[in-house]
């Protein structure tokens, strides 16, 4: 029946919400990133400080170093918000069970040399621990950001981080036969094997880190950048090479989800570092600060299960494509 | 090593594995620090381990049912813009609970997003910590769902353009946000039996269950898909609510006192937000399904006092002053509504005086009071307007120290004396709406006196200036458009015309 | 005196054959309708099992999907493979 009214009487009085046209520097219709997304953080008169840490405000721009005029200057390229986010989730999802089926069914993970099913094992498994540690770094930096637009990127990091820990150890129960003793085992390496220690040891160091700019560095990229490089890139390659292709299957999931990430994380290095000299020279410097970390720590993990030649090969890949990363972030490594 | 024969696995088991596991203690960084939080409220934690899983979804679940909902919601979002089905509901006076909504509620699915953030990195167990990860996300959707549902009132109708600034400093709003601030600022326990089990599992049904029904209702196709949709997540916030409350108790008996008090002091601070709801379900919905007082009976009274039953083997009782509400529930609505009457000329929705359909309605559902106390009032106010002569209160109010809602609650015992309630501290007197509410300010004085009541703000020359008009400005509130009467208003115009429209087109 | 426990449902498609279910396996509960939405109530217990559901759907069911129409709840969840139960303690 509205169909009956002459269109004329049902022109829109505003296109979008007040703050949306501001930044938009004009009443247009907005995208729903847009308007899900502007200004959606309180940043005034708040009412109480925290019982938990009273030398801050609830939302405060002081818990990092970086400074910027407008954190909604960055935005997410993806333009994720939830709805998008959950439901390209649920796309690749949908195709990473029917690999998990494909490779179940036929057991085609039987069919990996022992000697690198042990590798898996030793390697890969234990990367669990890696994400759940991914996970709470990146809950931190949603929680401390200052911004909507910055920290829900981070909790939707935060998720993906235990969605990628829950598929590693699904891997291991495909291993293991639902035993869990694959995962046990897995833990043990976390927690006392000696190549795995200075990795344990970083990660744990990164969970107590003040700044949470610095944390997304330490994290999002340069810890990761490493572990991505070495697992789906070089481990990829080098099990293939011993009827590995089945776990090249499982991993479509993360290579996809890493190819998406740096998008957003780079992104937010880039934004920050045109903002100023200032922001730009801390950025840089934390990023030489923890690759040079990060590489020392997986290095010994690396020659181990790779061979130092391949390992060598390895972090010369990851380099020239963290460099080429940096480089178009605006950074001066 | 051979690939093993699989084992079949249940649910419980297959979440254990893929979650509770992943989670180690760290020997190269204390615990202290890397959990800082979660000791100094004195919740006495023996085991994390022993913590139950309030459900069990693992990521690929979550994300496979959550897009099968967004996916719905979005399809009903887009028809109903296309349609234009702000045409279809009963009354254009309705949309003014949908303003409160937005500006009101909206923002506090935000502040959620963030508080349940901040605990699902900060609690020790992982466990908990998932849980509350899951629904901080959860939470962002819901503001983003809500604003994108009402994005569409928003280009037809005003009040609604400028819900985050407004928010952080129009007076009634800081009822809401004051409440949300307090849990935020609050430990983590104290968070999660304010916000899990005393808000969403113990109040909230009240909020969204009647008044989204009561939106489908009113033809308001958005409002109630958004609503249910967010419910679908809340039946999983309801049992993360139970089961930390149950956990604390569980974990050693010297929590039994302190999650008493809390459940004490979030049962009046929800309480007092409520009387907002209380407000839009019996005097904004143009159609109404149940009033205030019934819905009060029958979730908290019923169902409330079943979980409370239910809490006693652990030595919990109702809270404190439960029994208030019982006795304010014949009068809630009309007070509030009252003072709203009283102060649109500075908020950004209309009000109204119900018209004679409507009050034999409120007769019928509060035969003790509304024609004894309220009706009159109402004539009276009417008879004013009729001569030329809408009132405005033009006195700024005095606000509750703990609530911020203005004094205008009557005595329990008394509802035609307004109920005044003080304390001292450092040499200052403070003022309260009720007894609860200065319960709340004298166990914690020092966080209570830091409230930025908008009153006294403007009192301070911090609002933009000393005159009504100056503050309203700086609120980025259109005068005389999202303000006043309803009668009159270009809310109502439009309306009007485009029933008008619809009726020369049907003819 | 017994409790009740209490599940509410949207009222759509596909929650209306879960309702059957529901007052099918529990004969004490009461379905009480609204707009849009339907509470059932239940003194003690609340069971809706899977083996129902999946009969009157004509389809596999898993249990976590009763959440895509779950309004509100009241009583102790117990999820498993097989059942979702609602409870108050004895």
């Amino acid at each position: 029946m509205s169909l009956e009214i002459k269109t004329s009487v049902l022109q829109p009085r505003r296109n979008t919400y007040a703050n949306v046209a501001e930044r938009l520097g004009a009443d247009k219709p907005a995208t729903r990133y847009e308007e899900g997304t502007f200004d959606i953080q309180p940043t005034d008169n708040f009412h109480f400080r925290p019982t938990w840490d009273s030398s801050r405000e609830l939302y405060d721009k002081n818990l990092t170093k970086i400074k910027m005029e407008d954190w909604y200057s960055y935005r997410d390229p993806r333009q994720y918000y939830y709805g998008t986010y959950t439901i390209a989730r649920s796309r690749m999802m949908e195709a990473q069970e029917k690999n998990f089926s494909f490779v179940e069914k036929r057991n085609l993970l039987d069919s990996i040399s022992d000697e690198w099913k042990e590798k898996v094992g030793y390697f890969f498994l234990p990367l669990r621990h890696y994400e759940w540690g991914a996970n709470m770094n990146n809950s931190d930096f949603s929680d401390r950001s200052y911004g909507a637009s910055v920290s829900q990127v981070g909790i939707f990091a935060a998720m993906d981080r235990l969605g990628i820990a829950q598929i590693i150890s699904r891997v291991g129960l495909l291993l293991d036969g639902n035993s869990g003793t694959s995962l046990t085992k897995a833990k043990d390496y976390w927690l006392e094997d000696e190549a795995w220690q200075p990795i344990r040891k970083m990660v744990e160091d990164s969970f107590v880190l003040d700044d949470w700019f610095e944390l997304h560095i330490a994290q999002n990229f340069c810890m990761d950048a490493i572990v991505y490089g070495l697992t789906y890139d070089a481990f990829d390659a080098a099990i293939a090479a011993h009827n590995g292709a089945a776990l090249s299957m499982l991993n479509e999931f993360m290579v996809d989800w890493y190819a998406e990430e740096k998008k957003w994380a780079d992104n937010l290095l880039k934004v920050c570092a045109a903002e100023s000299d200032e922001n730009k020279a801390l950025i840089s410097d934390w990023v030489k600060k923890w690759r040079a970390q990060a590489e020392e720590a997986f290095t010994p993990l690396a020659q181990k299960t790779l061979g130092e030649e391949a390992a060598a090969a390895a972090f010369e890949a990851i380099n020239a494509d963290l460099d080429k990363r940096a480089k178009k972030a605006g950074l001066e490594l | 090593m051979a690939v093993n024969k699989k084992k079949r696995m249940g649910i419980k088991e297959r979440y254990s594995l893929l979650t509770r596991g992943l989670g180690w203690d760290t020997t190269y960084q204390p615990e202290e620090k890397v959990y800082p939080y979660d000791k100094y409220e004195g919740i006495i934690i023996h085991d994390w381990d022993e913590w139950e899983d309030p459900f069990r979804l693992t990521m690929d679940a979550y994300w496979k049912f959550q897009a099968e909902k967004e996916r719905k919601l979005y399809a009903v979002i887009d028809s109903f813009a296309q349609n234009n089905g702000h045409l279809g509901i009963t009354d254009a006076r309705y949309i003014n609970a949908i303003k409160i909504f937005l500006t009101g509620v909206s923002p506090l699915e935000y502040a959620a997003a963030r508080g349940f953030t901040h605990v699902g990195r900060h609690f020790g167990g992982v466990g908990a910590r998932v849980a509350c990860q899951m629904q901080a996300i959860d939470e962002l959707r819901h503001v983003q769902t809500q604003l994108h549902s009402m994005s569409h009132y928003n280009k037809y109708f005003d009040g609604l353009h400028n819900r985050g600034h407004m928010h952080d400093r129009v007076w009634y709003l800081s009822v809401p946000k004051s409440f949300f601030d307090d849990a935020m600022t609050a430990g983590p326990f104290e968070f999660l039996t304010a916000i899990s089990f005393s808000f969403e599992y113990v109040l909230t049904n009240l909020l969204f269950v009647p008044f989204m029904s009561g939106a489908a209702f009113n033809g308001d196709m958005a409002t109630v898909t958004f609503g249910f949709s967010a419910q679908s997540d809340e039946a999983r916030h309801m049992t993360l609510g139970l089961g930390v409350i149950k956990f604390m108790l569980e974990q050693d008996e010297r929590n039994v006192p302190i999650v008493q008090h809390w459940i004490d002091k979030w049962f009046w601070r929800g309480y007092r937000f409520l009387s907002l709801v209380a407000m839009m379900m019996d005097y904004m919905l143009p159609k109404r399904i149940m009033s205030w007082k019934e819905a009060w009976e029958i979730y908290f009274e019923d169902a409330g006092t079943s979980l409370f039953e239910d809490l006693g083997r652990y030595g919990i009782k109702l809270p404190k002053f439960h029994d208030i509400p019982a006795k304010e529930k014949d009068r809630l609505s009309h007070e509030v509504w009252s003072i709203f009457y009283n102060y649109t000329h500075a908020a950004a929705f209309h009000t109204w005086v119900p018209n004679e359909d409507e009050m034999q309605w409120l007769d019928s559902k509060y035969p003790d009071t509304f024609n004894k106390y309220y009706r009159p009032r109402y004539d009276h106010w009417q008879a004013e307007k009729d001569a030329g002569n809408r009132f405005y209160n033009q006195t700024l109010p005095m606000l509750c120290q703990t609530c911020q809602i203005p004094m205008g609650f009557t005595e329990p015992d008394d509802p035609t004396t307004i109920c005044f309630r003080s304390s001292e501290h450092n040499g200052e007197t403070y003022h309260f709406c009720s007894d609860g509410c200065k319960n709340i300010f004298d166990h914690e004085p020092e966080k209570y006196v830091q409230a930025w009541l908008p009153v006294h703000q403007i009192y301070q020359g911090n609002c933009g200036g000393a005159s009504v008009e100056d503050v309203l400005e700086w609120y980025k509130l259109n005068k005389s458009v999202d303000n006043m009467d309803y009668d009159g208003s270009p809310d109502q115009k439009l309306w009007e015309q485009w029933q008008a429209d619809r009726a020369k087109a049907a003819s | 005196m017994t409790r009740n426990v209490s599940i509410t449902l949207q009222n759509n498609d596909d929650a209306r054959l879960i309702i059957e279910a529901i007052a099918e396996d529990n004969p004490e509960a009461v379905v009480n309708q609204y707009p849009a939405m339907v509470k059932i109530d239940c003194p003690g217990k609340l069971i809706v099992k899977q083996e129902t559901v999946e009969e009157k759907l004509g389809r596999d069911w898993d249990v976590q999907e009763i959440h895509l129409s779950v309004i509100s709840l009241a009583g102790n969840v117990d999820e498993e493979d097989d059942y979702f139960e609602l409870s108050w303690g004895a």
